[in-house]
């Protein structure tokens, strides 16, 4: 009857009719908790451990120690006249955020089962404070990063530093978002699908080794390297070593296809994810 | 004039019985491929479901079927009804936790539901951090939060250990903190679960004197679930009561407590299955009449069981006994009937035993029956375990104190004599 009244509702509870209703504004509302999530993950992380914030290194040096030996002595597999543990280290550094942002958000209603089923918040808050907090473990890898250069700098290797490392934030983000938007489809699925789960932990696996981290992409034989380059990692991966080594594959066209294809997903990701979260309650 | 706080319009939550799906992706991709592409059988059907697949309707549970309510800003509302009628369901989409499956709620003022203390307490941070995941997740903002702190940390009274990670806390500190943040919400609606369950008598005397704050005092709008029905009646003014989905009754929260005690009326009596044609004596019927007629009884007001026996010949030295038992199966009473003085069942028929107890004593809480039937010295008849349930409730007794559940089992009448000097 009356319009001025039905406007005065502050909050209208009801069956969702549009998928594309996304209530962002929520998530901006809630910007406190995703700020004191980030803070409890990063503090519960290292309390009540001997190295504390140690932790952070210690994993990508084992791993880049193992790779060198493996793949670069062994194996010889090239590495585009890079110093091998540089060239692994930032290779593993930028999937390793990856890897984290997609394996956590896929796994996001299944850990937070009891939380959602108590009280309510933007679902969204929850991964996106995941992918910030791994951010810290990805600073401090970065920070190895250049320590590693100013080493090697300072025994005689020189590295072009190019405008390149401007881009750094946005390969950052890509990633970032690219994970989230794929841990949004899987952890989705996996209110109906518990055996998703199995699949990502072995499917991250594979996938690293159709992305660049071991061999830079000019060692692909021509014939893999449209299979290689669907991949949008595999941009973001060589768009890293670009930024900070100087050598790698990244052009305006690798750039935009992972922009493109990286909001594609995401927005699927928000869509499927905004979907689950007003029922999943009841199925999970 | 007082404003609409939250309106309900035909809600209805309804859940499928069974699996959604088959449970795994290449099941579900199968079924798909078997039945809409080549045509053929559900291989994943269930057997007994083969002709009701499609519209079956004995699979789809209600929950809440076509809920309709209004409530006002500032009104204490009591949500009532046995397990399984809808309330949790209810929170559940008032807090948004689920959404309705038709229908709308809205609600004007920022709503804040409390199922559960301590939602996402983290057990390695600090008292003081969790107070602020806390109260984050709850819908504070982080200002608002630093605003209140020292009163949150003064109502704990957990000062000393503010520092200290909370899973080196009692369990009592635990409950104390995370209810004290939430004390501290201050939305414009407060829904509120039975969380108030927890913590010692104390705690929980200082919980209701801030609900009663926060609906008296500063006028906001509370809507509190719980089985405690005195809780319940301290605390609201009108209640909702709510059977297999359905509102049975919304208003005044005395006729409420009625109506949901009227529910379980019909359990009030044991009716025996047995025949009078198989020759042994039984008991028929047994019957307790209480103060309210429904199983709600008075603390200090006449009880009366009433026994129907049926006896197939006479029976000399006929026995019946009864024991009341409260909630811990502790026997708290015990009547009967029996002797040479008292002789009963003298000739073949119905006969109906009454006892009275002119001034039931026990303490509130709920009780059930034991009944024995024997001959003195001879055969054991039946033994009746846990039957006609009944409440005994303090409601009509006022004190300044509220009454704690489980202080004592009876109350004796004394006097008390003060001499001054």
């Amino acid at each position: 009857m009356n319009q001025s009244i039905s406007e005065d509702w502050n909050l209208i509870i009801e069956p969702k009719k549009s998928l594309f209703q996304l209530n962002l504004r929520d998530v901006w509302i809630y910007r406190d908790l995703w700020a004191l999530l980030v803070k409890r993950d990063v503090v519960s992380f290292y309390k009540q451990t001997i190295l504390g914030p140690i932790w952070f290194f210690i994993q990508p040096i084992f791993t880049t120690v193992i790779y060198t030996f493996i793949f670069g002595k062994l194996a010889g597999i090239s590495t585009d006249e890079l110093p091998q543990p540089l060239f692994y280290m930032v290779g593993i550094t930028a999937w390793n955020y990856f890897a984290a942002c997609f394996t956590k958000t896929a796994s996001i209603f299944k850990d937070n089962e009891g939380l959602w089923g108590k009280v309510y918040f933007p679902r969204l808050v929850m991964p996106l404070s995941t992918i910030t907090s791994n951010l810290v473990s990805f600073g401090v890898q970065v920070l190895l990063i250049i320590l590693m250069m100013i080493y090697y700098f300072s025994i005689g290797t020189r590295f072009p530093l190019n405008a390149g490392i401007l881009l750094l934030p946005i390969f950052t983000l890509l990633m970032a978002l690219l994970g989230l938007g794929l841990g949004l489809i899987i952890t989705a699925l996996t209110t109906t699908y518990r055996d998703l789960i199995f699949l990502i932990q072995f499917g991250v696996q594979l996938l690293m080794y159709v992305t660049p981290i071991i061999y830079p992409l000019s060692s692909v034989p021509p014939k893999y390297h449209f299979i290689i380059e669907c991949n949008p990692m595999t941009h973001i991966i060589e768009g890293f070593r670009y930024a900070f080594l100087g050598k790698g594959a990244c052009s305006l066209f690798s750039i935009s296809y992972t922009t493109i294809l990286t909001f594609v997903i995401l927005g699927i990701g928000l869509i499927l994810f905004n979907k689950a979260e007003r029922t999943f309650v009841d199925t999970i | 004039m007082s404003k609409i706080a939250i309106k309900a319009e035909n809600i209805s939550k309804t859940y499928r019985l069974g699996e959604i799906g088959t449970g795994t992706i290449s099941r579900d991709l199968e079924r798909f491929w078997k039945v809409k592409i080549q045509g053929k059988e559900d291989p994943f059907l269930k057997i007994n479901s083969h002709h009701t697949q499609h519209k079956d309707q004995n699979q789809i549970v209600h929950s809440l079927k076509d809920i309709n309510f209004e409530i006002y800003q500032g009104e204490a509302i009591g949500i009532i009804g046995r397990n399984g009628a809808g309330k949790s369901t209810l929170l559940k989409i008032l807090s948004r936790i689920t959404a309705p499956t038709t229908g709308v709620i809205k609600i004007k003022g920022r709503l804040a539901a409390l199922l559960e203390v301590g939602t996402g307490f983290h057990p390695e941070l600090t008292g003081r951090e969790n107070i602020y995941l806390n109260g984050t997740i709850l819908g504070m903002r982080k200002a608002e939060i630093t605003q209140k702190f020292d009163e949150i940390v003064d109502f704990s009274g957990v000062e000393k250990y503010i520092d200290t990670p909370v899973k080196r806390y009692s369990s009592g500190m635990y409950v104390r903190l995370a209810f004290a943040v939430a004390a501290y919400l201050e939305p414009e609606i407060l829904v509120v679960d039975e969380v108030l369950a927890v913590g010692d008598a104390e705690f929980q005397k200082k919980c209701m004197g801030k609900m009663n704050d926060v609906s008296r005092l500063e006028g906001r709008t509370i809507l509190f679930v719980s089985h405690n029905m005195a809780a319940i009646s301290n605390l609201t003014s009108k209640s909702l009561v709510l059977e297999q989905g359905n509102i049975l009754f919304y208003g005044e929260t005395n006729k409420a407590i009625y109506a949901y005690q009227s529910l379980s009326k019909n359990k009030l009596s044991y009716l025996s299955t047995k025949k009078e044609s198989d020759n042994i004596p039984f008991i028929k019927k047994v019957s307790v009449i209480t103060s309210e007629g429904t199983a709600l009884h008075q603390h200090g007001a006449t009880l009366k069981i009433v026994f129907e026996i049926y006896a197939p010949t006479k029976i000399p030295k006929a026995a019946i006994s009864f024991q009341i038992f409260n909630e811990m199966q502790i026997p708290c009473v015990q009547l009967w009937y029996f002797g040479t003085n008292q002789p009963f069942l003298t000739q073949k028929g119905l006969h109906i035993l009454t006892c009275t107890i002119p001034k039931l004593r026990l303490y509130q809480g709920h009780y059930t029956l034991k009944v024995y039937f024997a001959q003195f010295g001879g055969d054991t008849f039946e033994i009746l375990s846990e039957i006609c349930p009944f409440e005994v409730s303090m409601l009509n007794q006022k004190r300044d104190f509220p009454w704690q559940a489980g202080a004592c089992t009876y109350l004796e009448d004394s006097e008390w004599n003060i001499e001054n000097g």
